[in-house]
């Protein structure tokens, strides 16, 4: 798999580490309780089909990317900084 | 019909003309007692389980494709009961039991073949670490040995003992670990569920639920809506999928775990072997060819196929461990979809609706488990209670904090 890096463009996924859906970039608020970090660190959609999920350019420049991908057939549809990304996955 | 060596023989005087199919094709009824929800090696072993154990009558096992299409046929047939903590010891041992006497219970040839397995050390924490492990072993009664440098080399002297980063430094032993026919299994589970009046629906897909006040009533399928007073579901890499149609979600990632087969050699590796330096493990099945695997691709996938990186991982991590095979010639490689869990254990439980039973968070060692699996799940879908060596295996561990990280990973899927 290519990544298209938006600084560096196509790049080796084997560059990256995976770390998963990006919604994990909407982290609950501190007083959210119990239940709601609970759903937050445990629980995933885990769609077949269109996935935005978080890579981390380990051996590049250290940028965290959301990367938009097909689970089901592994192409990559794009990718965007993660700090570029309002609120985390839409 | 029931399969004997005079059976053989017999059949050979006439031709072999009067083998029937192991198992009906029989339309669905329009009600279950109990409804499986995947027809793989845990969904059929509980199948059995629940007629020949449980005495239930009414069972049908719904499979979308066809049997042993699914991971029971795409993994590396090892079996083993070699873990460490508590909460699963007990019961892969007693999955191991079950794998010794299933063959003569299923009167069915699954090349269960008590081999062994040996989990090499390369380090000194990680001898003090197997040791643990093998006190676990045998608190449960599975049975450990732990063999220093010389003990290893007099079973497989041609392994690498003097890689300058990994060397050997002994390992720990299994003997009743070893391998299964994976094939056999499921078609011996079929058998034995259909001869005991199980339905075993195949091509039948599970398009949704029919949930009414928090209970369900039945599933709608491709060949129509079938009630059932119960809903196990065993459906491995598509939990999510199918528990999103319950409206549930799930402490589950799914993820590709690709395996390999080598051309046929003579007899060369007579056990299992894993290299405690990478992930990679290896046995050589009775046609001769090298079976061996590694780790997951480590993304969320459902497409059964795996990428580049991680072949070129699994070989070279083959060629540290043993150097000899180098110029052997890969024939197949292929990938299943595992149920990935947050704490890489698994989860055999009811849910939050009425009815309906989840079995899955298997990871990749799901083949292993297939036998206590089935019993545990149906243990639980006929007494409404957890079979006594599966009571940790809960759906709500996660919230109460209980977890069982035999890695130690934390709730990162891809690294258990």
């Amino acid at each position: 798999m290519l990544i298209p890096h938006p600084l560096l463009g196509l790049r080796d996924a084997a560059e990256f580490t995976y770390l998963g859906d990006a919604a994990l970039l909407n982290r609950p608020d501190p007083g959210a309780g119990e239940a709601a970090f609970c759903d937050y660190v445990y629980l995933r959609d885990n769609p077949a089909g269109v996935h935005r999920e978080l890579w981390y350019h380990e051996q590049g420049d250290r940028s965290w990317l959301v990367v938009t991908r097909n689970t089901l057939t592994h192409e990559i549809l794009g990718a965007e900084l993660a700090r570029d990304v309002k609120g985390g996955a839409a | 019909m029931k399969f004997s060596g005079l059976k053989v023989f017999a059949e050979a005087l006439k031709g072999h003309t009067g083998w029937k199919p192991l198992w009906r094709n029989p339309e669905p009824k329009a009600e279950y007692d109990i409804v499986i929800v995947g027809g793989g090696g845990h969904g059929m072993a509980t199948a059995y389980f629940l007629a020949e154990t449980f005495r239930e009558a009414r069972v049908a096992v719904i499979e979308k494709g066809w049997l042993g299409s699914g991971n029971i046929g795409r993994n590396t047939t090892i079996i083993r009961s070699n873990y460490l903590l508590p909460g699963n010891q007990p019961f892969y041992e007693m999955s191991m039991k079950l794998w010794e006497k299933m063959e003569q219970d299923l009167n069915f040839n699954a090349m269960v073949s008590q081999r062994g397995i040996l989990n090499l050390i390369h380090t000194d924490a990680q001898r003090d670490a197997y040791r643990r492990r093998g006190n676990a072993m045998h608190l449960s009664g599975a049975g450990a040995e732990l063999l220093d440098r010389e003990g290893v080399r007099a079973m497989y002297p041609w392994l690498n003992f003097d890689n300058a980063r990994f060397p050997i430094k002994g390992g720990l032993m299994q003997r009743r670990a070893g391998t299964a026919r994976h094939d056999g299994v499921i078609w011996g589970y079929a058998r034995a569920a259909d001869q005991r009046g199980v339905d075993i629906l195949q091509n039948c897909e599970v398009t949704g639920f029919r949930i009414e006040g928090g209970r369900v009533l039945g599933v709608e399928t491709s060949k129509g809506y079938i009630g059932a007073k119960k809903v196990g579901v065993a459906v491995a890499g598509s939990t999510s999928r199918v528990m999103q149609m319950a409206g549930l979600r799930m402490p589950i990632e799914s993820h590709v775990l690709q395996a390999f087969v080598s051309e046929g050699l003579k007899p060369l590796v007579d056990g299992v072997i894993t290299f405690g330096a990478g992930h990679f493990y290896i046995s050589q099945s009775d046609k001769g060819g090298l079976v061996f695997g590694g780790d997951i691709d480590g993304y969320n996938s459902y497409a059964q196929r795996g990428n580049l990186p991680v072949v070129e991982e699994v070989l070279e991590s083959g060629m540290a461990l043993m150097p000899r095979i180098g110029r052997t010639r890969l024939l197949r490689m292929w990938g299943g979809i595992m149920d990935m869990s947050m704490d890489g254990s698994p989860i055999i439980d009811h849910t939050p609706v009425q009815g309906l039973y989840l079995n899955a968070g298997w990871c990749y060692g799901g083949f292993k488990a297939t036998p206590a699996s089935g019993y545990a799940f149906a243990h639980l879908l006929s007494t409404d209670r957890p079979e006594a060596t599966a009571t940790a295996y809960r759906l709500d561990r996660f919230a109460r904090g209980h977890l069982i990280d035999e890695r130690g990973a934390g709730a990162q899927p891809n690294l258990h």
